[in-house]
């Protein structure tokens, strides 16, 4: 039992894709200036992941090695394709704003690294759990970065608004910077930077040691 | 993993087998989820043509509203509604033209360069459709254009709505843009695109000169009526918003249609 808690949760803070292992960082950027669109972009891909675990994990023992990356590529670009027409006939107005992300699931790090990763050795149940899981992590770090981005790019949230802008007639100078993409790298490396002052063991060993300044007297 | 896994006979059944099964699953979905998507789409439209006019009212559904929508083709090289033969000649549906599409095929468009195009559309339609709201006597009581044009990241379209002096503006709006976020993207800010309300298109002398101002409007300018509030920090989107309005009301897009139209309603 604790196994599976470790599976559904150790992504969300222990393992998260995206603030330990660096991977989905381009739809991070790309859909989290608004809170709403990012849980939306959060749910497909949860789902696009579990279900890829889940049908992958049901043929592994089928699958020719020498053509497994295609395997998986299929069966995660099918799932993509009917999450993307699901999209458009239930949640039209999200589907125009993610636009060309949803698509753009298909080459997430994410879901190929769980699949090549996780799928190939686990039963479906687990990889089932285990896409969720990561699914989760990804979500939770997506919606911390939508947070911030929304609040101080246009001071809303969820689209309701929370600080009064100056365009609107208010007194919040919106940080436009905060809805252009670069800044969610700010945001990111930021939690980052948090979450490992809070889970030392996270921190990788430096691959240089940075020599100490020289002095000025030395210089010369 | 067994070795018979890796045999080019079992490669070959695996990747076919799987190709036809989720080839069906994605067909399937696609297929079953089609109509629904129409809707979707028509619905979307209906409503961008609708909240330019201002015409949305909570509680009532878009259909019922655009069921008092006359949907028609216009010709824009004579700036006549277009016949039933020239709409049959040009395969256009009015319910379902896509003006966008038709932009790009060679039949039903002209090839724009230089200073023909300021708008930066690179083609314009022969044909566009035009919407009409009439009043229960049947006259015309607005009219919903739709124009679109290069801003300074994207092409911006939108509908403009006139009061039946096919002068006055009563909406103004986008319904697809990708200018930036919190500058130029503030042309869907809805407290900016009610400034446009009461404004007036044309000059004495019929030229389209409805435009945005940089730095604001000064109400007590003679001109004020024909400006518009330029959207701070977004100079070129703003010069966009300009030469798109000025482009499709002028003498290359609406503007025979609609001197006809006011000649019209004169008699």
């Amino acid at each position: 039992m604790s196994n599976v808690k470790n599976v559904l949760f150790g992504p969300i803070l222990a393992n998260n894709p995206i603030a330990l292992q660096i991977l989905g960082i381009c739809s991070a950027l790309a859909v989290t200036s608004s809170l709403k669109v990012s849980l939306v972009m959060a749910i497909a891909l949860t789902l696009v992941t579990a279900f890829s675990g889940f049908f992958i994990a049901i043929i592994r023992n089928h699958i020719p090695n020498s053509i497994r990356i295609i395997v998986q590529m299929i069966i995660i670009a099918s799932l993509v394709i009917v999450v993307d027409q699901i999209l458009k006939a239930f949640a039209f107005e999200i589907s125009k704003q993610l636009s060309v992300f949803v698509g753009l699931i298909i080459t997430n790090c994410i879901v190929m690294g769980r699949a090549e990763a996780f799928a190939m050795k686990n039963g479906p149940v687990m990889s089932f759990i285990d896409g969720i899981g990561n699914g989760l992590g990804y979500s939770a770090m997506l919606l911390i970065v939508a947070f911030f981005r929304e609040l101080l790019g246009a001071g809303k949230l969820f689209g309701v608004e929370i600080f009064a802008t100056i365009q609107n007639g208010g007194w919040y100078q919106p940080n436009g910077l905060m809805l252009l993409p670069p800044s969610a790298f700010f945001v990111i490396g930021l939690v980052i930077w948090a979450l490992r002052s809070y889970k030392k063991e996270q921190v990788e060993a430096p691959e240089f040691k940075i020599a100490a300044n020289s002095r000025s007297q030395e210089a010369l | 993993m067994s070795s018979s896994n890796d045999s080019i006979k079992k490669t070959i059944i695996v990747a076919f087998a799987l190709c036809l099964v989720c080839s069906i699953f994605v067909a399937a979905a696609a297929v079953g989820l089609k109509p629904i998507q129409n809707t979707n789409k028509d619905l979307d439209r209906k409503r961008n043509i609708l909240s330019a006019a201002g015409m949305l009212e909570p509680g009532k559904s878009v259909d019922e509203i655009f069921d008092t929508v006359e949907t028609r083709i216009v010709n824009l090289q004579t700036g006549a509604f277009a016949s039933d033969a020239e709409i049959e000649e040009a395969g256009i549906n009015p319910a379902t033209y896509d003006q966008t599409a038709a932009s790009k095929d060679p039949q039903l468009s002209v090839a724009l360069s230089g200073e023909n195009d300021p708008a930066s559309i690179k083609r314009r339609v022969n044909y566009s459709s035009v919407y009409l709201v009439k009043s229960p006597e049947g006259e015309i009581d607005r009219i919903i254009l739709p124009v679109h044009g290069y801003g300074l990241w994207s092409t911006m379209y939108g509908f403009m709505a006139l009061k039946n002096d096919y002068n006055t503006v009563i909406g103004f709006g986008f319904y697809a843009q990708g200018e930036t976020p919190g500058l130029g993207g503030e042309v869907d800010n809805p407290n900016w695109k009610a400034l446009w309300n009461g404004k007036e298109v044309y000059n004495d002398n019929g030229q389209a000169v409805l435009r945005l101002a940089k730095g604001g409007v000064d109400s007590s300018d003679p001109e004020a009526i024909h400006k518009v509030d330029g959207l701070s920090g977004a100079t070129l989107t703003s010069r966009g918003v300009t030469n798109l309005v000025q482009y499709w009301l002028g003498k290359e897009g609406f503007s025979p249609f609609l001197a006809q139209l006011r000649s019209e309603g004169a008699q």
